[in-house]
């Protein structure tokens, strides 16, 4: 499928990240049973306390992480392999990181705004399209969604100050 | 036949003109779904489940397990054409059904995947039908401890199915127990895991995870692995079909052992996935022809699908009979039975009869729209799969914080759907399972108040799990599908040694 995994530099390899994800799993798990415990998980006067149930879910959890981090401590041949390689890391953060952009945007903008720029940006960066070609889908495409969800199923979208401009916030 | 005459009021209920058109709408919508990278049958549900928020709950179910069925359908669409599975459950069908399309005979291909998802379909609805009154009226005598031991059942039947490593199945389920914990507990009133973050009163909604999980992580992979689309020509004329529809009857045994299995699969939860490879795997080693599977047998392209869309129907029986889902998709749609306030579970079978036999009769009906739309529409799709991924990804980036927006019309259900992203990413690479995840952050609250309640009856004993022949059958079995990956890994070691 990948046409560029011959020779390709491992951005972080499986084992790296197994161990990475399974402490992150552990302090997860600990965070809960400490927070539980801070609420009580023992047996009240009227039943099992708040913490009770959640408590014995974190232990659960961080047990379940430590059998993980020795497994892939030990696991020397699949540990060996890349996890994600240089070049494929940067084709995720190439979507990723204007996609958290663009979530920001929303913020200030309202949806349409925001979600014009992105469509926009996204197709003249990555897809290599003209501005002739990519603001026309960008806006249909927003015409579209505002049809569909605020028009037809009349549920509320995102809005900010253009919205306001024309009285529809 | 008492359930004769349910179905037909049933019938009454579903044919109406909005509810038919509702039908249309939503397997278009789901096929679209189905073919289109980063969407599927769970997070495709979850996005639209808003828009139905303002309907009446016969008609949103209608129109959602309709999505459902479109999402079915289309997993095959992209398998068979471009040899990549849309859909999980549609791995096996590449592998006969790419060969296929490459010989030329992709109408063929696609006229099999789609007149075998419909046989198996109809097939598990036949069982809903006549099955899941017997289990409704059976589960009215539950009490918690009853309950909870369901539960229990359901989430050890998911370690004991894992086919990778157990302890990453229950670190995950774990996780969106933890997950499901947050915010305000509704017994002692106090405040869980929130940390002094008004957001998480709430909690987290299971909805925002899924959307997360499988949308935004799915669409990080596909990216991944780079997206030249090279796929066979898409055209199914009439010859086709019947030449298609003539051949098929050959394979009714096999259409009938893939229903058994995907039925099976789909009640108990394992899911549309590995019913599909099981279903594969058994068709070849019973076919004639099972040395040649892989080179373009029909055979091998009815198996899987037959399997998948039995599955995923049947799914929907624990989850309407019992409150318990089978898989992610059915999880979404029990998300929005209580979002539209009725809650699922035996008493749904007597208080909701329209509803419960209006969609009953609304999957024959559904099923046959979709087998109509996709003979009919795949040039269609697959065009729509020949656009760029430059303009399809942003575009599925915008719906997704659409849907995920919708849910509570908050901002920050937003952002918490770009983490759950990145974790479905990372977990997917790592062979973290997905659905018991997001299956604990539906069914963690309830599963813990049955719990409490059923301890609360007890004085605190878990003998309580144990104290009559029922619930304790059905806790054993779940001990035994806890230890069973434990289990078959001695078997193995021991044959080894042998």
């Amino acid at each position: 499928m990948s046409e560029h995994s011959r020779h390709e530099r491992a951005a972080v390899s499986y084992r790296t990240m197994e161990l990475v994800v399974a402490l992150v799993i552990f302090v997860f798990g600990a965070i809960v049973v400490y927070d539980s415990a801070r609420i009580g998980a023992q047996w009240g006067d009227d039943g099992p306390q708040g913490g009770y149930f959640p408590f014995y879910i974190g232990l659960l959890t961080c047990l379940s992480a430590v059998i993980i981090f020795a497994k892939a401590a030990f696991d020397a041949a699949r540990g060996r392999k890349a996890f994600v390689t240089t070049s494929q890391l940067a084709m995720v953060l190439k979507l990723f990181v204007p996609t958290v952009v663009f979530v920001g945007l929303i913020e200030f903008t309202g949806i349409y705004a925001a979600s014009t720029i992105f469509i926009t940006f996204f197709m003249i960066w990555l897809g290599k399209y003209s501005w002739v070609k990519a603001v026309p889908v960008a806006i249909a495409v927003n015409l579209a969604l505002f049809l569909l969800f605020e028009v037809w199923f009349k549920v509320p979208l995102p809005k900010g100050p253009i919205e306001a401009a024309f009285g529809l916030a | 036949m008492e359930e004769i005459n349910s179905l037909l009021h049933g019938f009454s209920v579903a044919l109406t003109p909005f509810n038919l058109m509702l039908m249309f709408v939503g397997v278009v919508l789901g096929v679209l779904i189905g073919v289109l990278p980063g969407l599927g049958g769970a997070n495709g549900v979850a996005i639209l489940l808003p828009l139905t928020f303002t309907m009446p709950p016969t008609s949103a179910i209608i129109m959602l397990s309709c999505i459902y069925w479109g999402a079915l359908f289309g997993g095959a669409i992209t398998s068979i054409l471009f040899n990549i599975p849309g859909e999980p459950w549609s791995v096996a069908t590449t592998f006969d059904g790419y060969p296929l399309a490459q010989k030329g005979r992709a109408g063929h291909a696609l006229t099999a995947a789609f007149t075998s998802s419909f046989i198996g379909a109809l097939i598990a609805v036949v069982v809903i039908t006549f099955l899941s009154p017997v289990v409704a009226s059976f589960a009215l005598k539950f009490g918690p401890p009853e309950y909870f031991a369901v539960y229990f059942l359901t989430f050890a039947a998911f370690v004991g199915m894992s086919k990778g490593q157990a302890w990453k199945t229950i670190s995950s389920m774990m996780i969106g127990f933890a997950l499901a914990a947050v915010g305000l507990d509704s017994v002692t009133g106090q405040l869980r895991l929130t940390f002094g973050f008004m957001e998480l009163l709430q909690g987290f909604d299971f909805l925002i995870a899924v959307i997360g999980l499988f949308g935004i992580g799915e669409i990080l992979l596909t990216l991944e692995e780079g997206l030249a689309f090279k796929g066979a020509n898409a055209r199914i004329n009439l010859k086709a079909v019947i030449e298609t529809w003539r051949e098929l009857p050959r394979y009714w045994l096999t259409s009938l052992r893939s229903s058994a299995v995907g039925c099976f699969m789909g009640i108990v939860p394992g899911g549309a996935t590995p019913a599909s490879f099981m279903a594969y795997g058994v068709a070849k080693r019973f076919s004639k022809d099972g040395d040649r599977f892989g080179t373009g047998q029909v055979e091998g392209v009815v198996a899987p699908e037959t399997a998948a869309h039995a599955a995923g129907t049947s799914a929907l029986l624990p989850m309407l009979t019992l409150g318990v889902p089978g898989s992610p998709t059915a999880a979404v749609l029990l998300g929005g039975l209580l979002i539209w306030g009725l809650q699922p579970g035996p008493m749904l079978f007597v208080e909701q009869k329209d509803f419960v036999w209006g969609l009953i009769a609304s999957m024959y009906l559904g099923n046959i729209a979709g087998l109509i739309v996709v003979l009919t529409t795949v040039p269609l799709f697959a065009a729509i799969l020949r656009i760029p991924f430059s303009i399809i990804a942003p575009i599925i980036l915008v719906i997704c914080a659409i849907g995920a927006y919708t849910v509570h019309t908050s901002m920050f259900d937003v952002w918490l759907m770009l983490v759950f992203g990145v974790v479905g990413y990372v977990f997917k690479k790592l062979d973290y399972p997905l659905a018991p995840l997001v299956l604990a952050l539906v069914l963690g609250d309830r599963a813990e108040s049955s719990f409490r309640q059923a301890l609360l009856g007890s004085q605190g004993e878990l003998a309580i799990f144990f104290s009559n022949g029922l619930v304790g059958t059905i806790m054993t079995l779940g001990i035994l599908m806890l230890v069973w990956p434990l289990v078959s890994a001695a078997l193995a070691r021991l044959r080894k040694a042998a």
